[in-house]
């Protein structure tokens, strides 16, 4: 499902910031350059309503913008020109000026005495003159030319343009200040005199309208292919981001259907994947190590349970293949027996080892004389070593230390009876027991034939035999030594050994002292 | 039929070549594969049976140096059964595989069917006119009727009907029939001859003068 992947989180959450981000960006440039246009639209009909206006209060209007001369000459009425002196556009004085300098500055064809009378009667007509100046606004031959219309206070219309729309009606009645209104698709601005009169100047914006339109569209159009950039891209780098992600947990399920030789790739790059992968490789390559050396045990395991049972089998089918002599099945019988007893200590041996593995039943370790439990291992094994025609040199001193009685007579029975097995004839044994700062010290030295620096370092391993010509018929499995690493290990000691071919080997168990009070 | 036998455990060696010399087989020994390589070597032996863990050169070592001379048929015993274990045997040039502990039925029937098929014979009933040697029972009929023949006749018979049709020299009977502790004399291989002629008719083997014995087909 992909709303549970990291990928199409991110993904989404992109998406969702950069549609909010170019969303609101686009609406606000839209309206930006909506609001410039219609005021761009609004002041150009403003100009010409207010030069109407001016046009409808009585000729040219005198002190419409400040700095001018409230008065140009004599002759009008003091209303009118109290009227002229007021801002007429709610105090507006920042208001452009318009552009009736024309009719200020030459008089208008008609004439002050030709201008209509201010209050006309009830009923009756008025005429309004409107100067080239102001015609001329209105005078653009295209569809968006502007057209105006002037109505009476009482609702007659006054003067329209010609290119005025059929239908005009005239705007509910307001103050005095410009007001624009929206008839689709025209766009008016209208303006009531002191006296009433309406004055309308509009334009057919359907052009704008359109341009609109389409900058709308555009905008639209340029923040889709934002988005698909956007997106584009955080797709490219959440896949790059995630490919490791997804490197790791396919090899990781690779090893995990058993094929532990696999590594995940791309560990070598330098960022925090890289360095995970790194440290999953190294740990995969930790559990294939140790997953070989359990294998190799089990097949060493298998293979020298297997051999006995080989002999046992074959022994007896040959024996009872036909009548044999009592001579013949006594052979064959104390051969089954020793391969048995053969296979029994290999057993005891494994079980020894898997015991010590397995660590969930710790022996009871009790503080115990070191040199006396190896005089016993000594005394054991006299017997064996006088068989050989070995001398054995002790020198025990009395030294504490703390482990397992029986598995520490195990330890030194196995190095004792490898110190006879691997000795030449007539040679020595020296037993030793001292005691250092931290530890108990016992050290087997033989006189045989050493082991070679190739072996050192594996024959502490399971059933690895340096020499490999010896046959398992005397009961040699390559388990003793690593038996005894194991106990002497799980008891918080160390085992080494040095040797030197030729001359003898060295085995030194140190075993830790008895803890102070005990 | 004269057999190696290479096994380091001295037990399973001792036992294999005595059930192996009372099947019938002449069985030489070695307990290393030095030994064991050396006498693969020098002498033509029907087929080797040989353990994959040995002292000195192993079983893989051998029978790679052993293929570099010599096409004869081995079976591979081992301990480990691991899968790649028995691929890499037979691929190395093994013709069988057997895994410890195995069944001696099994090894002699398989021993058998080695030698059998190295010689170009599938199947294990020979059949000479109105005499059938089966190899399985090792034992002769002739019209219908059993011949007893001693061990010795038998695997001289059985020799010369495996390579039927070919010459075989005395020296060749001598090489595959007795094996390294037999102390023989040469002319016992003629007399065990001329007793199979008086038991099977004097046709069956051709004496060829000078060269050796031949069956015919």
């Amino acid at each position: 499902m992909f709303t549970k992947s990291i990928r199409w989180r991110l993904q989404l959450w992109l998406a969702f910031l950069l549609v909010c981000v170019l969303s609101g960006f686009g609406a606000a440039v839209n309206q930006l350059h909506r609001d410039n246009q219609f005021k761009q639209i609004d002041d150009e009909l403003e100009r010409r309503v207010v030069a109407l206006s001016a046009a409808v209060r009585g000729g040219p209007s005198r002190g419409f913008g400040p700095g001018r001369p409230p008065f140009d000459g004599g002759g009008h009425r003091p209303d009118q020109g109290g009227e002229g002196r007021r801002p007429d556009f709610g105090g507006d004085g920042h208001r452009p000026d318009f552009d009736l300098d024309g009719g200020a500055h030459h008089p208008p064809p008609h004439g002050w005495p030709d201008s209509p009378p201010p209050f006309g009667g009830p009923g009756m007509r008025r005429e309004i003159h409107l100067s080239a100046a102001v015609t001329n606004l209105f005078e653009e031959a295209n569809a968006s030319s502007f057209y105006f219309a002037i109505w009476s206070r009482d609702g007659d219309a006054l003067e329209r343009s010609t290119n005025a729309p059929m239908e005009l009606p005239r705007p509910a009645r307001a103050d005095t200040l410009p007001h624009t209104r929206m008839r689709e698709p025209f766009r008016e601005a209208y303006h009531f005199t002191e006296m009433g009169d309406c004055v309308l100047a509009g334009r057919d914006i359907t052009a704008d309208l359109n341009g609109l339109r389409r900058f709308a569209w555009w905008l639209l159009t340029a923040g889709g292919t934002v988005l698909a950039f956007g997106l584009g891209g955080g797709w490219l780098l959440t896949s790059r981001a995630i490919r490791p992600v997804v490197e790791i947990s396919a090899a990781a399920s690779r090893i995990s259907a058993g094929n532990l030789s696999e590594r995940i790739k791309g560990a070598d790059t330098d960022n925090e994947l890289g360095r995970l992968a790194g440290v999953l490789n190294s740990t995969f390559a930790r559990l294939e190590a140790a997953f070989a050396q359990q294998k190799q045990f089990t097949a060493d395991a298998s293979h020298e349970l297997r051999t006995p049972l080989a002999v046992l089998i074959s022994e007896a089918q040959t024996t009872l293949a036909r009548e044999r002599s009592p001579e013949e099945y006594r052979e064959t019988i104390e051969a089954c027996l020793v391969t048995a007893q053969q296979m029994r200590r290999l057993t005891e041996s494994l079980l020894d080892l898997a015991r010590v593995d397995a660590g969930h039943e710790p022996a009871p370790r009790v503080a115990l004389d070191l040199a006396e439990q190896t005089r016993a291992g000594v005394e054991r094994v006299r017997p064996l070593a006088a068989e050989q025609k070995l001398q054995l040199h002790c020198d025990l001193a009395a030294t504490e230390a703390f482990t397992n009685p029986e598995r520490l007579d195990q330890v030194i029975t196995n190095l004792l009876t490898n110190a006879i097995h691997y000795n030449r004839p007539n040679g020595e044994i020296r037993v030793r027991v001292s005691a250092e700062p931290e530890s108990a010290v016992l050290t087997v030295a033989d006189t045989g034939r050493g082991i070679a620096e190739k072996d050192l370092p594996h024959i502490f391993e399971r059933f690895y035999r340096a020499d490999k010509s010896r046959s398992r018929a005397d009961g040699h499995f390559g388990l003793g030594l690593a038996i005894c690493k194991a106990i002497v290990e799980a008891d918080g000691g160390r085992i080494e050994v040095a040797s030197q071919p030729g001359v003898g080997t060295t085995f030194t168990v140190r075993l830790p002292k008895p803890p102070a009070g005990k | 039929m004269r057999i190696l036998v290479v096994e380091d455990e001295p037990r399973l060696l001792r036992n294999l070549a005595k059930a192996l010399r009372e099947a019938g087989y002449a069985v030489d020994t070695a307990e290393e594969g030095e030994e064991g390589l050396f006498k693969a070597d020098s002498y033509n032996y029907d087929a080797i049976v040989l353990d994959v863990m040995l002292p000195g050169i192993d079983g893989w070592e051998l029978l790679e140096r052993l293929r570099k001379k010599k096409s004869t048929p081995v079976l591979m015993l081992t301990a480990r059964d691991a899968h790649p274990d028995r691929v890499r045997g037979l691929d190395a040039g093994a013709d069988d595989y057997l895994i410890k502990p195995f069944d001696l039925a099994e090894l002699l029937a398989r021993l058998r069917a080695l030698i059998r098929r190295s010689a170009g014979q599938a199947d294990s009933v020979l059949e000479f006119g109105d005499v059938l040697i089966d190899t399985r029972s090792r034992s002769v009929t002739r019209a219908g009727e059993a011949i007893t023949l001693t061990a010795r006749e038998y695997a001289i018979l059985e020799y010369l009907a495996l390579h039927r049709g070919e010459v075989v020299t005395r020296t060749a009977l001598y090489e595959h029939l007795f094996d390294e502790t037999d102390d023989t004399l040469s002319n016992l291989v003629d007399v065990h001859v001329f007793s199979i002629r008086k038991k099977l008719g004097r046709d069956l083997i051709a004496t060829r003068r000078g060269q050796g014995y031949c069956v015919e087909n």
